[in-house]
């Protein structure tokens, strides 16, 4: 693909009305509202043009973009103007050229005349427009006051900022407020003295910017550029693919000098960002090509040997007659494997296959296990599909928004800046979280509710939201009758109806004010559009999926469900945690979530996959790990996830892995999982696989590669020469071919195909037909399971309770510079901004304790104990300590506890009990990971 | 780690939510979760223990227990 794209210099406008036109003697048609700009743009006729941009709103500032237009006085501005039936514009003739020639000149006369050795050089719009506009010299001279002295920022690690090149267009500005909605940077100063500012004249990295790029790629010279850009030069050719961090599942333009990649752009053409992005894929891929890469296959007989790189043949060969041996001496469910949702869906699907075709059990699992999995079975039960109900344009129809347990401006940025765009606007806000996120107060943005509540309240919460709006008549009665089980509607409605459930009496559990929930139920149930967003807060507790099916029973009860701008969804961690999970990774499930105890869809499997399958669900992750160290699970396949860093108690999962006679890990990087490894298979990065990814609104977009395999191989060949070597042939000769099986045999996906993807851009299932582009909007004309079904959600609050010894509770999350366990982030200069994880502190909590902000403290749970540094925080309520767990050091998760979902085994990580004293020294399992990390580096 | 504890604590979950419907739809729903999520070595320990006296297990568990004895209609 070609590296520009058409900048149509405004927004594109959304009308049902049309206007016709005339520009330049061409009769152009457009929705009204259209500038004339756009309209011009849309005929083939270019107006030049240097602040306007069709990422932002017009400003109407440069004056290039003049035109006449007949019966008009003047020369207005086209990016301003809209269109009106029968307007003749004229966009070229002797004294616009002059008058544009004069906007130039001044431009000019303050500019640094290095064009040859600018970066930019080539993809510079002034210069562009210098040419467009014919200038020949400039009357006024260089050597009056000018800016070209100003000096050059380079303080953030991905781009520089050089105001001697700056046209104060505003397009930075315009970007972060409109697009990002961070609002870090202003026009400082009046006339001569008007500067781009960083918040109060600080350098970029210590103002409240973000690094999301979205300035960078709004500037129209060479004054925000890429530091990948300025060393490498202007790339030749771009290739889209997409982003493999988040769930939103951004597109992005890799922009490519042969193999190497110049710079990631995101693709105005996205389904999912259209056009935005943020620091993570934005900036954050050089981890692909990092040091500390494995490229060669390894083996050793025992994790106490050193590394042995040997050739794939040997591996392959090794790692399946170890496997096969476990099972011959332990019996065939002895052995297992697990997903990675960082994985493509023809990735997944295929070691799946090979679990349950040539392993023949179904101990197969992935890590939804540990973040979403409550989703799966709370949506099922109540809708009837495991999946989100909206896409993310939805949400530009909302009226309420309830974000629960999820923190979209860190975890999932371009959604998050989507979402605060529609608040300002004037949609209202209700946060359910015990911290004070982001959301809650941020420039332009407030929330009408923040319900502070307890951690393991959620329930709670939700049936005191249901008891309000049924004890106050709020509910929609047409839509129940029309769409839900009358029956469990009326067992609910009673359950709810009880006093027990009101806000006055949960208040004990919650710690809301009843007033404040009561408001806040009144609102999400007559506000208009009300749309849940929610997270792995609301997921990752004992009653994870209860809390899924209570939200559920909000959106029926309101008619909240089935069209634009509501619905119930689950903000995903990673970038294919809905692909992972639609490519049968739990143990109990085929693809498209049909259970392996169906005798008609296991035979379907059975005959296009020539084997047999078994009939009864396999173990679950944690599952896996007991029987580990009950002895009876001896052997696993880890495919791009570090579950000794991931997941729950550490030190249970250290003792699992020892426990077993054969760990193979398919993996970028050494991680802490490959330390008990006998066999290292090396993965490809997003940047090399072949495939697709699906994102949390189920949109499956391409993943294509820009580079060749740094292994040689395709991860899926990989797996595919394991399953053959255990007596299993599984060839395939593309990705495409898997997805065509995939396809062929699921029946929500039987109308997708690689080449309708390279055609129509993406599309979200359920895509059942060639002819269709798939469903954005779920439960339309009906649920999936026909009616609606209400759930009992009865709060039974966790085993986990704070005590005299652990008085204080602690929650984890994410941060937005890193991701997940930080295996990519780390390495990138994304560790500028969190080089290590800290413990947030209430102030109250900090004195009690002698703590000061920066101090090293110990933390404490009655599973373990680490240290880390602590950091006084007025996010916190009293009582609530919250980290993340980027950094393996930490080891967040020492101290987190087995405690799970009742219904799918996600942990519980949002409850731990802990106590936190000053400390000075690491923590004694930190001493033994750092014994194990050096023999392990051997 | 004590498995047995674990598959106790988690079978007492599972008929922590069921327990807020009708008791037999309470047994029906907890050996219906049971056995469509369990792999069969759990289901078997779960056996086993009450077989043992049961001690620890949550009433709808006990009876739930009863009815994974019998073979799901339909099954060979």
């Amino acid at each position: 693909m070609s590296i520009s794209e058409i900048d149509y210099g405004t927004l594109a406008r959304e009308s049902a009305t049309l206007v016709t036109l005339d520009i330049d003697g061409r009769e152009v048609t457009v929705p009204e509202g259209t500038s004339v700009m756009r309209a011009a743009m849309e005929a083939g006729i270019t107006i030049p043009k240097l602040c306007a941009t069709d990422m932002l709103d017009a400003y109407g500032s440069c004056r290039l973009c003049m035109v006449e237009i007949e019966g008009r006085r003047g020369t207005p501005a086209s990016c301003t103007t809209p269109v009106a039936p029968g307007m003749k514009v004229h966009t070229q003739n002797e004294r616009l050229g002059r008058l544009r020639r004069g906007v130039m000149e001044l431009y000019i006369s303050d500019h640094p005349l290095d064009c040859l050795t600018c970066p930019t050089n080539g993809d510079c719009e002034l210069q562009d427009m210098a040419g467009a506009v014919g200038l020949r010299n400039v009357r006024y001279g260089y050597d009056g006051e000018n800016h070209r002295a100003a000096v050059k920022d380079e303080s953030n690690p991905y781009f520089t900022f050089d105001p001697s090149k700056c046209i104060v267009c505003s397009r930075c500005v315009r970007a972060c407020g409109e697009v990002q909605g961070t609002f870090a940077l202003t026009i400082d100063g009046r006339g001569f003295d008007s500067k781009v500012s960083p918040g109060a004249l600080e350098q970029f990295m210590d103002s409240e910017c973000v690094s999301c790029g979205a300035c960078v790629q709004a500037c129209p010279t060479a004054t925000l550029t890429e530091k990948s850009l300025i060393e490498l030069g202007q790339p030749e050719h771009s290739v889209i693919t997409t982003c493999a961090y988040c769930g939103v599942g951004c597109s992005f333009k890799a922009e490519m000098k042969g193999t190497t990649v110049v710079r990631m752009v995101p693709h105005k053409d996205g389904g999912a960002n259209e056009g935005h992005s943020c620091v993570k894929g934005r900036f954050a891929w050089g981890y692909a090509t990092h040091a500390d890469r494995q490229m060669k296959p390894m083996i050793r007989e025992s994790i106490d040997d050193p590394w042995r790189t040997v050739s794939w043949d040997e591996a392959i060969t090794y790692a399946a007659t170890r496997l096969r041996a476990v099972q011959q001496k332990y019996g065939r469910g002895s052995i297992g494997g697990i997903t990675s949702s960082r994985c493509t869906n023809e990735e997944v699907y295929v070691v799946q296959k090979m679990i349950r075709a040539a392993f023949g059990n179904n101990n197969v699992d992935t890590c939804a296990r540990v973040c979403h999995s409550p989703t799966g079975y709370g949506l099922k039960q109540t809708f009837g599909t495991s999946a989100g109900t909206q896409d993310f344009r939805s949400v530009d129809k909302s009226d309420v928004i309830l974000v629960i347990g999820a923190n979209p401006t860190d975890g999932h940025p371009v959604f998050g800046s989507r979402m605060k765009k529609r608040l300002r606007q004037g949609a209202r806000l209700i946060v359910i979280d015990p911290r004070r996120i982001d959301l809650v107060r941020s420039p332009h943005v407030s929330a009408t509710h923040h319900l502070q509540l307890r951690p393991g309240t959620n329930v709670a919460a939700m049936n005191a939201l249901a008891h309000v709006i049924v004890t106050e008549e709020l509910v929609d009665r047409d839509f129940v009758a029309d769409r839900c089980d009358p029956m469990e509607f009326a067992r609910w409605e009673a359950f709810v109806r009880d006093p027990r459930h009101s806000p006055e009496n949960t208040e004990q559990y919650t710690g809301v004010p009843a007033a404040e929930m009561r408001a806040a139920a009144r609102l999400y149930a007559t506000g208009g559009n009300a749309a849940i967003y929610y997270g792995l807060g609301v997921t990752e507790h004992s009653q994870g999926s209860t809390a899924v099916m209570g939200m559920a029973n909000l959106a029926m009860a309101t008619g909240n469900i089935g069209r634009d701008g509501v619905g119930v969804n689950p903000l995903r961690g990673q970038n294919n945690v809905q692909g992972s999970c639609d490519m049968g990774s739990f143990p109990h499930e085929l693809t498209g979530y049909r259970h392996v105890s169906d005798d008609v869809v296991r035979q379907q499997f059975e005959e296009v996959w020539n084997a047999a399958l078994d009939p009864e669900p396999g173990l679950r992750i944690p599952n896996m790990f007991d029987s580990a160290v009950d002895g009876t699970f001896k052997g696993i396949f880890v495919q791009g996830e570090d579950i000794a860093q991931s997941d729950p108690n550490t030190q249970h999962v250290f003792a699992a892995l020892r426990a077993m006679e054969i760990v193979v890990v398919q993996d970028l990087f050494l991680n802490e999982t490959a330390a008990f490894a006998h066999v290292f298979l090396p993965g490809t990065s997003f940047l090399e696989k072949d495939g697709t990814f699906t994102n949390a609104e189920r949109r499956i977009n391409r993943v294509r590669p820009v580079m060749p395999s740094k292994t040689g191989k395709q991860e899926w060949e990989v797996v595919c020469e394991l399953a053959t070597a255990m007596g299993y042939p599984m060839f395939y000769r593309t990705s495409a071919q898997i997805m065509d099986e995939i396809a062929r045999l699921t029946p929500t996906f039987s109308g997708v195909s690689f080449e309708k993807l390279d055609r129509v851009g993406s599309v979200q299932w359920p895509c059942t037909d060639e002819d269709s582009t798939g469903t954005p909007i779920m439960h339309a004309n009906g649920f999936v399971r026909g009616q609606g079904r209400f759930m009992i959600t009865e709060y039974v609050p966790t085993e986990e309770r704070a005590s005299r010894f652990y008085p204080l509770i602690l929650t984890t999350g994410r941060i937005l510079s890193h991701y997940n366990v930080g295996a990519q982030t780390r390495r990138t200069a994304n560790v500028a901004w969190h080089p290590e994880d800290i413990l947030e502190v209430h102030a109250h909590d900090a004195e009690e304790r002698g703590i000061r902000d920066g101090d090293l403290v110990s933390i404490a749970s009655r599973i373990g104990a680490t240290t880390l540094r602590a950091r006084i925080s007025d996010r916190m309520p009293q009582g609530v300590v919250y980290t993340t767990f980027h950094h393996p050091v930490t080891g967040a998760n020492v101290v987190t506890t087995e405690n799970s979902d009742w219904a799918t085994n996600c942990p519980e990580y949002k409850v731990t009990a802990v106590q936190v004293t000053l400390s000075n020294h690491p923590s004694d399992w930190q001493i033994r990971r750092g014994a194990l990390v050096e023999v392990a580096a051997e | 780690m004590d498995t047995t504890r674990e598959i106790i604590r988690m079978a007492n979950q599972i008929a922590g939510y069921f327990q807020s419907y009708p008791q037999d739809e309470a047994v029906t729903e907890t050996a219906g979760h049971i056995r469509t999520f369990w792999e069969p070595r759990m289901r078997q320990r779960l056996l086993d223990h009450s077989s043992a006296g049961g001690e620890g297990l949550h009433e709808i568990v006990t009876r739930a227990v009863e009815r994974l004895r019998v073979p799901p209609v339909g099954s060979a």
